[in-house]
């Protein structure tokens, strides 16, 4: 069958297997939006930002574990996807970008809304093309969407001439993508997983590192396999939370620069650390001679430049994650009375454990005059459901929310972890909403962070989206302040919104539902309302100004030298 | 320390700005770099100069591996290897210094290929410490340019470095 580039990009997306993508329409891809038109088989969601586009396809691949697809125009829908892109990079989240390009005559010279879209992304995709040859899209698509979802996910950027969208071939999809250069081990070597089971059988601290790796392999319930046989500790990476159930009584919750206590004082304290698909970020390290430094390591990630990027290694094992813990179980089940001592020998190392947690647990000074944040967060907890999917922005109500949340399942949380992007909790939110229309769908956000997608309301009211957004107003950019509060002298430089938003306003002149409340006793009831309430609904607790997320490590500390709540 | 690292590439549009964005985006050093086709006209094979410790080539290497458009990575510190350069260098030769210049040209087996009555342009070819040598000579005379084109490799012996 003989079609045009554009047709081909569409059929190949439905052969991928895709059913949803998110976009904006401009002059390079008028040729795709009109094929897109009459194409069924894809539901395309117009979203009011092209960077929301990108984290809303995000958020539609972080819970689903499919690859999310983008599209947006060239220029400036191009550049504004960037953002987006490297959120997902930094993340390793896959997901296809669809770009449209000048025709390829006029590649080069400054034509209007041109933008050099695979120099830009360079640096923040996996892998990017610019197809100049119609005979090269259909195999192009292919490779994208294989080299997304494969070894270490991440994103991929297509570019795509409008000459290129309209030339027309017969369509073929290849069977198969044959990459030379592009091999990701998935298989563990058993060696070097036999050694590591020797080293823990010998341990007497052993802790697991868990981070983004084991949901991005899908490695949760095998995970929870390997502690419940070893009754080692686990503690986990922000981008973690959701892998490892928090109410499990070996959960130490998260590490590191806001990590809790007995997290933080376990790695220091171990003699095994089992870093299992995370990458020793600097914000999880803290000062880097000090992290871990009476420990073993055994660390276990798909890419091999993760290994030894940041500290020494005395066990690599380059694998998929899911692949190598079911090694991993296998061989300690068949050593089973070596397990049975090791879980013996390890009885002490978790009753330091228990003291710790004792003596300082995640808590926070409940008050009956201001709300509390975190009091927000605890009570959203406790009136959502278990597979309610969970999406944050940048700052304060992000970390309280993975400190307080205790998430119980895979992909309920999304978050921006490496990168660090306000603005990504709604359209994330809004891509999670789409993958799964009838779950809890809820943002956790800022005042501040929320300003920076506010837009995106229209986008949730337009496809009745029931997306749930809890703002926790301080009228601050909240994390910044903290900062200046402890290490600028109470010098709040930019920091104080000083304008007063009225969110309920904002929602309603998008034709939402606003709620909102300055009163603790009035918390419970506003988010059983907003829960019940049809479509998507804001809910603006106003909460106390000053509070401050701890326990942190201030930057350039080692770990273990927390600032505490008092 | 210095290594001599060898990558094949797929001979495609934006290769080279993939791999010298990787050595800046990481921040790792890049002494010389020379690029051209394989017999293979598919595969491009570039031969690059870095230096850094254990721990920072390790990185290099699989930084430059992670990349989908490499094909294979050589690293030939630990390795018998040949390495040659080419330098070009116009240098002023007039009066006294014309007949020093061609005696230094001849003990280091070098070709004038261009003469003007104040100046030679000397090609040579080495090891990039016979360049430097070359180079220290000539000096006094007054250099007036020199182009070099950064050392390619090979392995030593039979094997081939990498199959297809």
């Amino acid at each position: 069958m003989v079609l045009t580039g554009s047709q081909i990009l569409i059929e190949a997306l439905k052969l991928e297997g895709v059913d949803t993508v998110f976009g904006y329409p401009g002059g390079a891809v008028i040729n795709i939006y009109d094929d897109l038109f009459e194409a069924t088989a894809i539901n395309h969601i117009l979203t009011r930002h092209e960077q929301a586009a990108v984290h809303a396809a995000d958020g539609y691949a972080r819970c689903t574990g499919k690859v999310g697809v983008a599209i947006a125009t060239s220029g400036p829908g191009a550049t504004n996807t960037v953002t987006g892109i490297a959120t997902a990079f930094m993340d390793s989240i896959p997901m296809v970008i669809i770009t449209g390009q000048v025709p390829t005559p006029l590649i080069g010279n400054d034509a209007f809304q041109e933008a050099d879209m695979c120099g830009i992304t360079r640096p923040c995709t996996k892998h990017n093309f610019l197809v100049k040859d119609i005979k090269d899209l259909a195999r192009t698509i292919k490779e994208a969407f294989y080299i997304a979802r494969t070894g270490r996910p991440g994103p991929v950027l297509v570019d795509l001439p409008k000459d290129v969208q309209i030339a027309k071939l017969e369509f073929k999809y290849p069977d198969e993508v044959n990459l030379r250069g592009y091999k990701p081990t998935y298989s563990g070597n058993t060696r070097q997983i036999e050694k590591a089971a020797k080293m823990i059988l010998e341990a007497q601290k052993p802790v697991l590192y868990v981070g983004g790796g084991v949901n991005l392999s899908a490695a949760s319930e095998e995970l929870l396999k390997l502690a419940d046989l070893t009754q080692i500790p686990v503690t986990t990476t922000l981008m973690a939370m959701a892998a490892f159930p928090q109410r499990h009584p070996l959960a130490l919750g998260m590490l590191g620069m806001h990590g809790t206590f007995y997290a933080n004082m376990s790695v220091t304290e171990c003699d095994l650390l089992i870093a299992v698909g995370a990458r020793f970020d600097d914000r999880v390290t803290g000062r880097i001679d000090s992290f871990a430094e009476k420990a073993k390591v055994i660390h276990v990630d798909i890419d091999p430049t993760s290994i030894r990027k940041n500290v020494e290694v005395d066990l690599p094992i380059v694998g998929d994650i899911r692949d190598v813990l079911v090694k991993l179980t296998d061989s300690l089940t068949r050593q089973q009375e070596q397990v049975e001592t090791l879980v013996e020998a390890t009885e002490a190392w978790r009753d330091t454990i228990a003291e710790w947690k004792e003596r300082h647990p995640m808590a926070y000074r409940h008050t009956k005059s201001t709300i509390k944040p975190q009091y927000v967060i605890e009570k959203l907890r406790e009136l959502t459901n278990d597979d309610a999917i969970i999406t944050t922005e940048v700052g304060q109500h992000q970390m309280w929310t993975a400190q307080f949340f205790e998430f119980t399942q895979p992909r309920t949380f999304l978050t921006s972890g490496g990168l660090g992007t306000m603005g990504f909790g709604l359209p994330s939110a809004l891509g999670a909403q789409a993958a799964f229309p009838e779950r809890q769908v809820i943002d956790i956000s800022g005042d501040g962070s929320f300003q920076m997608n506010s837009q995106e309301l229209a986008t949730l009211v337009q496809y009745q989206l029931p997306v749930k957004i809890v703002i926790l107003n301080n009228n601050y950019l909240g994390m910044v302040r903290q900062w200046q509060q402890m290490f600028f002298d109470k010098r709040y430089s930019q920091t104080v919104l000083e304008l007063p938003i009225d969110f309920i306003k904002l929602a309603e002149a998008y034709g939402a539902t606003g709620l909102q409340t300055s009163k603790v006793e009035e918390v419970e009831e506003i988010i059983r309302k907003g829960l019940e309430t049809p479509g998507p609904v804001l809910m603006n607790f106003n909460v106390s100004r000053e509070e401050n997320v701890l326990p942190m490590v201030p930057a350039g500390r080692a770990i273990h030298e927390m600032v505490l709540a008092s | 320390m210095k290594h001599t690292i060898s990558v094949l590439v797929e001979n495609e549009f934006g290769v080279l700005a993939r791999i010298s964005g990787l050595f800046s985006g990481r921040g790792f050093n890049i002494e010389s770099l020379s690029v051209a086709p394989t017999h293979d006209p598919d595969i491009s094979r570039m031969t690059i100069v870095t230096r850094g410790d254990d721990r920072i080539l390790e990185q290099v290497t699989k930084q430059l591996n992670k990349l989908i458009s490499t094909i294979k990575v050589v690293d030939f510190t630990d390795e018998e290897f040949v390495e040659r350069e080419l330098a070009l260098i116009k240098v002023t030769a007039e009066a006294e210094s014309r007949a020093e210049a061609l005696r230094i040209v001849d003990i280091f087996r070098a070709k004038v290929v261009d003469v003007t009555p104040k100046t030679y342009t000397i090609e040579i070819t080495g090891a990039p410490r016979k360049i430097d040598g070359i180079l220290e000579l000539l000096r006094p005379m007054g250099i007036k340019e020199v182009v070099r084109s950064g050392p390619v490799a090979i392995g030593r012996g039979a094997k081939r470095d990498w199959t297809a």
